[in-house]
């Protein structure tokens, strides 16, 4: 496997889910050794009233610390970043945060697919992307952008998913460079040092 | 998707053509617009693009409509109404008359709800509401007073999560798929385009709204309005702003002081 590309490649991790992925987001982030040299994004589909129970059980599961998501924040390396309900997360080229109240996408609002495809657009190869269970289609189209951008594209194993649904869409229209276990979601994460 | 080069011309084009100036929106934002707007109104080229963004007027002002980002709703983010109602509003009650700007105001959702709530602290009678756009299509929408009824319920439990006193069907009467609310509410405001970057202070104003308009500058551009909103607060005024925005970036951040939690922020000097 091209672990050496990743550590060359990957500055910023984008993890996306929807119905389903909580469950393998808290078995994997609780668990990850202290990230370095990148920041993990997470984007989940999720309730819009202003609340911040997800920012607060990633907070308290997490060894990682969790960064405030607010508008123009520099990424930095070693934190976790949650997309806030009722706003997309965009990147911008010299890593700012910039949020975006725009229309729903695939009914949803943070949805993956706008996060990843500005991604792909603010870090190219330099990004990885892992869309993991869910029960609409976003995340396609906005993992299609990151592979054409030169990012590594993975996807958890629809079999074992709990919603296979959303990716078994990417699977229908593109050919991730990896699909996944849970355990080896983590297992590659933690080598991404 | 259009180039980086291309959006830059683009930019140019509209300062030089219409005196709109984007040259300081965020970028990631501005170019998903128009991506989007490329995508949707089915162009063959970029060259197309620009000669209708140049000289078509009735091109340019769809444009407009469709880069910016109208989306609101009446007491978005209910608690920050609700600290508007028990600690803000109260302090500018002792004025003999309070003053306040809805810069980037959109369709007008947030003015209504600013009008609902002084109508039942008593204040409205004594309150002037300024509300201000770029756009001017947004503006026209905001003075009929017409919501869609489809919305209204959505806005009518944001209202009671706002601790609203009143049934809400008090303030509107519907008609034709259409919530028509009470000209006592818009007597109270008065709309006008007005750009935040290149139009300067016209008042002094008691409390400033300028909620989810900032996200789309960049540093340079959010720090010009801010200043612009700096110099039309009275001393001890307020200035309130979107929950994930922030005055940290700007230097207008030592004359002011933030309140517990909401981002509202009191003009200390
Ligand atoms: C997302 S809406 C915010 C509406 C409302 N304040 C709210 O929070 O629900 C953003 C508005 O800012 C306006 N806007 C963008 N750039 C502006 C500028 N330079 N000057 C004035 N208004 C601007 C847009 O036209 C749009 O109506």
């Amino acid at each position: 496997m091209e672990e050496n590309d990743l550590k060359k490649h990957c500055k910023v991790l984008l993890i996306g889910g929807s119905a389903g992925s909580l469950e393998v987001l808290m078995a994997i982030l609780p668990n990850l050794k202290p990230i370095i040299n990148f920041a993990i994004v997470v984007i989940l589909h999720r309730k819009s009233a202003e609340d911040s129970t997800l920012e607060n059980l990633i907070a308290m599961k997490s060894t990682i610390p969790v960064a405030q998501v607010e508008d123009k924040e520099v990424l930095k390396s070693g934190f976790i970043y949650v997309a806030p309900s009722d706003y997309h997360l965009l990147f911008e080229k010299n890593k700012q945060l910039s949020l975006d109240v725009s229309e729903k996408v695939n009914y949803s609002r943070p949805s993956i697919d706008v996060s990843f495809e500005s991604g792909a657009i603010a870090f190219g190869k330099k990004c990885t992307a892992i869309l993991l269970s869910g029960a609409n289609a976003d995340g396609t189209e906005g993992l299609k952008a990151i592979q054409k951008a030169g990012g590594i594209v993975i996807v958890q194993n629809p079999e074992n998913a709990a919603m296979p649904f959303m990716i078994q869409s990417v699977l229908s229209t593109m050919t991730p460079n990896h699909i996944m276990e849970v355990d080896e979601l983590l297992d590659y994460i933690n080598k991404i040092q | 998707m259009l180039e980086d080069r291309e959006i830059a011309i683009l930019i140019e084009e509209l300062y030089k053509y219409h005196g709109y100036d984007f040259s300081g929106y965020s970028a990631a934002s501005f170019r998903r617009r128009v991506d989007r707007l490329y995508q949707m109104d089915g162009f063959e080229n970029f060259t197309e693009l620009l000669s209708k963004a140049r000289s078509d007027e009735e091109y340019f002002k769809h444009m407009i409509e469709e880069i910016t980002v109208n989306v609101t709703e009446m007491f978005r983010d209910p608690t920050f109404y609700k600290t508007l109602r028990t600690e803000i509003l109260p302090t500018l009650a002792t004025k003999p008359f309070i003053r306040i700007w809805h810069a980037g105001c959109s369709t007008g959702e947030e003015v209504f709800s600013m009008a609902i709530l002084l109508k039942e602290l008593n204040l409205l009678h004594k309150s002037l509401l300024y509300a201000t756009d770029l756009n001017p299509a947004v503006l026209d929408v905001a003075k009929k007073g017409l919501f869609p009824l489809r919305t209204i319920q959505q806005y009518a439990e944001n209202y009671r999560i706002a601790s609203g006193k009143n049934d809400f069907s008090d303030y509107y009467t519907a008609n034709y798929g259409y919530a028509k609310f009470s000209d006592e509410l818009i007597s109270r405001m008065v709309y006008s385009q007005h750009n935040l970057i290149t139009d300067g202070s016209f008042n002094e104003f008691d409390l400033i709204l300028c909620r989810n308009v900032l996200i789309y500058f960049d540093n340079d551009f959010q720090r010009v309005a801010l200043e612009l909103f700096d110099e039309s607060l009275s001393k001890l005024g307020y200035l309130a702003l979107g929950t994930k925005e922030t005055i940290k970036f700007s230097s207008i951040q030592h004359r002011f002081k933030q309140l517990d939690k909401e981002k509202i922020w009191k003009k200390m000097i």
